[in-house]
């Protein structure tokens, strides 16, 4: 307990906690603030991987397939290329209406066929290039389900509603819980979520395409935009006489940072398109029109931690006599190094989000194969996302929140190294 | 004055901007003698220094006019290579600046852009023998690779001190050298710099009047940008010609 009069006077102390109060005021308020921004981020990723994650898995049905030579092979040679154009559609139909003689009506026998994905023929002709010794016998294969019944089991399509309103009828429904009594059907890790590229079918459908395209699009960016970025920072920073120009200049890149990316799209649409005439749709252009992008940002990075080199570096290194370009190169730009990766770090973090310019350029396309080089046809990771979200089949909302969860994840990484290399070589100095 | 002079300037008028730094000033520096430039901050006598390493190249705005004669060549010529006279003319600078690289690539530095030598043998000896010269070899003879910045003020003033020595230059200038060092430190950078002069023309530029009694041969009082009396450091101290200087070292003013 303090003395009575050990404090000046009585409005000094209720000046005094006056100012506490407002001190309280202040803390409560960003602490409210710091509260609803991770509320928000939490909401977000909450919906996106509660929706997402089930996408990682895929439900798979088990069947007893006679591979019927006659049907397989009817030629006889054992050849690949005999093999592959067997009719391994028949072979499944036969050994499902095998399996549930009672089912003869046409229209019945299409809604048995359509629990299997499209694609269970093409697994199963996978299944005998890679064993050909299966021809003759009978296999218990599983084999992936129709969207509609991995959404099902997923939990994602509700049973308790009429039947009208429901993809699937109850005849299926009872073919389902058949399967799944007698402990044919399974959920396993869906790989082909990421070694797949797109399609029309959502079970099928994955975003190794689309990782390949953004792939090769940031490649050809960080290709391009890091040396002459870099260059031009280290230029206007350190050798470009201060004047009207060279402020001319400085302006107009700091209002290019800000320009909004759908016209950077338009940009490249123009230039690289109509006048160069490179192939639309590809990673090379999309590359380039992502560089427009992201050099403003290199730039204005660079030139900050250029400008962040003490002085007396310089001078020091100027004083041993060496020339100027030995005082960049030598001390300068090794001591700028770690901020100038961290701006470009964050400036290819926006250029893998960057939707917009890609529209423009038609990286919008749907394309199943997955692009080797810089001038195929591609799509990115986020138009992936636009694409699926776009699509009305319920498979596909699952595949874009995954998809989402991917991209975040990448953001993420590219984000936190960043962080860890100013962490590192922040203060040498 | 008795001596011969390394350097010779004169009329130098400096800019910066469309503000006058020093007005007109004549001075010389003699050869391996320590001349002592002192005056009130703001005096130009820092600017004067650059002048002598074309150090003021490097600061946008900045014009200089006049004379400046190293062994006679104008080293404001235009033929004349900044780089090598920065290589004859090494400069210490008032705030310790060692580079964020080891001990042994401070000093090594220099030797290895100017291309002194390309055997590592003899860089190694240059930069044993510029240590020791420095007065710094025994306090880091066993942690070379250690980076610079982790030396104490003294040791890293010492170390620019080696690192300016190691390119071998004739005349060495110092930028109030000591100003950020305690005074143990300062009287090891002093007692060095009497032992350079052996060697090296120098030219210091202090705030320390004691300092510049101490250490140099010569001594120049400058004020508000002009050059007021220069002469044999003993006479400015004890009997000088103008009133401006008696009053500064008697500390009236400044």
């Amino acid at each position: 307990m303090i003395e009575k009069g050990w404090q000046t006077s009585e409005r000094a102390t209720r000046r005094l906690k006056k100012r506490y109060r407002r001190e309280r005021r202040l803390k409560a308020a960003g602490i409210l603030a710091i509260g609803l921004a991770l509320g928000v981020l939490v909401l977000l990723l909450g919906s996106v991987i509660s929706r997402g994650y089930p996408a990682f898995v895929k439900t798979e049905i088990a069947l007893e397939i006679t591979f019927d030579a006659r049907l397989i092979d009817p030629s006889g040679s054992g050849e690949a290329k005999q093999l592959a154009k067997g009719k391994y559609g028949r072979a499944l139909r036969q050994a499902l209406f095998a399996k549930f003689p009672d089912v003869v009506e046409r229209a019945e026998r299409r809604n048995l066929t359509q629990l299997f994905s499209k694609a269970a023929r093409f697994e199963l002709r996978e299944m005998i290039l890679d064993q050909p010794d299966w021809i003759g016998t009978t296999q218990r294969v599983w084999l992936t389900a129709a969207s509609d019944v991995d959404m099902l089991t997923k939990g994602s399509l509700p049973r308790d509603v009429p039947q009208a309103e429901r993809r699937l009828n109850d005849q299926q429904l009872a073919w389902v819980d058949h399967f799944e009594a007698a402990g044919n059907l399974r959920t396993v890790f869906n790989g082909g979520f990421f070694t797949g590229s797109d399609s029309r079918e959502p079970e099928l459908a994955g975003i190794g395409g689309a990782l390949a395209g953004s792939f090769w699009t940031l490649l050809i960016t960080l290709v391009l935009a890091f040396p002459l970025g870099v260059a031009a920072a280290v230029y206007l920073q350190e050798f470009a006489p201060k004047n009207r120009l060279t402020d001319f200049i400085e302006v107009n890149i700091n209002n290019l940072a800000a320009v909004p990316s759908i016209v950077f799209g338009l940009l490249g649409l123009a230039i690289f398109i109509q006048l160069f005439e490179l192939p639309r749709s590809t990673a090379i252009v999309g590359g380039l029109t992502l560089m427009l992008m992201t050099l403003p940002t290199i730039i204005i990075a660079t030139r900050a931690a250029l400008a962040a080199v003490p002085p007396s570096i310089r001078e020091a290194a100027h004083g041993v006599g060496a020339s100027p370009v030995q005082v960049v190169s030598h001390h300068v730009l090794p001591l700028a190094m770690p901020g100038i990766m961290t701006g470009t770090i964050i400036g290819m973090a926006r250029a893998l989000g960057e939707t917009a310019p890609l529209l423009m350029i038609g990286m919008v396309a749907f394309i199943v194969d997955i692009p080797s080089a810089p001038f195929d046809s591609a799509t990115a990771l986020p138009v992936q996302i636009f694409l699926w979200a776009d699509s009305p089949e319920r498979g596909f909302e699952e595949k874009m929140s995954a998809a989402i969860i991917v991209l975040l994840a990448f953001l993420i990484i590219m984000n936190a190294l960043a962080v860890i290399l100013r962490r590192r070589f922040e203060t040498r100095w | 004055m008795p001596l011969p002079s390394k350097m010779e300037i004169s009329g130098l008028d400096v800019f910066y901007g469309a503000t006058r730094a020093l007005y007109d000033v004549d001075m010389k520096v003699a050869e391996k003698r320590v001349s002592a430039l002192i005056g009130p901050s703001g005096c130009g006598k820092s600017t004067f220094l650059r002048c002598l390493n074309r150090m003021n190249d490097i600061i946008e705005g900045c014009r200089v006019d006049g004379d400046v004669l190293l062994d006679g060549n104008d080293i404001y010529a235009r033929d004349l290579d900044v780089v090598q006279l920065r290589a004859r003319v090494g400069m210490v600078f008032q705030k310790p600046n060692p580079f964020p690289k080891s001990i042994y690539d401070n000093v090594a530095y220099g030797p290895r852009i100017h291309g002194l030598t390309n055997n590592a043998g003899e860089l190694d000896e240059i930069v044993e023998s510029s240590l020791r010269k420095a007065g710094l070899y025994d306090e880091v003879a066993d942690r070379m690779s250690a980076p610079g910045t982790s030396l104490s003020g003294g040791q890293q003033q010492r170390l620019c001190i080696a690192r300016a020595i190691a390119i071998s230059p004739e005349v060495i200038l110092m930028d109030e050298p000591c100003s950020a060092l305690d005074p143990i430190a300062t009287a090891k950078v002093e007692e060095l710099i009497d032992e350079l002069k052996e060697d090296f023309t120098i030219a210091i530029v202090t705030h320390n009047m004691q300092q510049a009694a101490r250490v140099s041969q010569y001594t120049a009082f400058f004020h508000l940008g002009k050059l007021v009396e220069f002469g044999d450091t003993e006479a400015i101290f004890t009997n000088p010609e103008e009133k401006r200087t008696q009053d500064y070292i008697t500390g009236r003013f400044g």
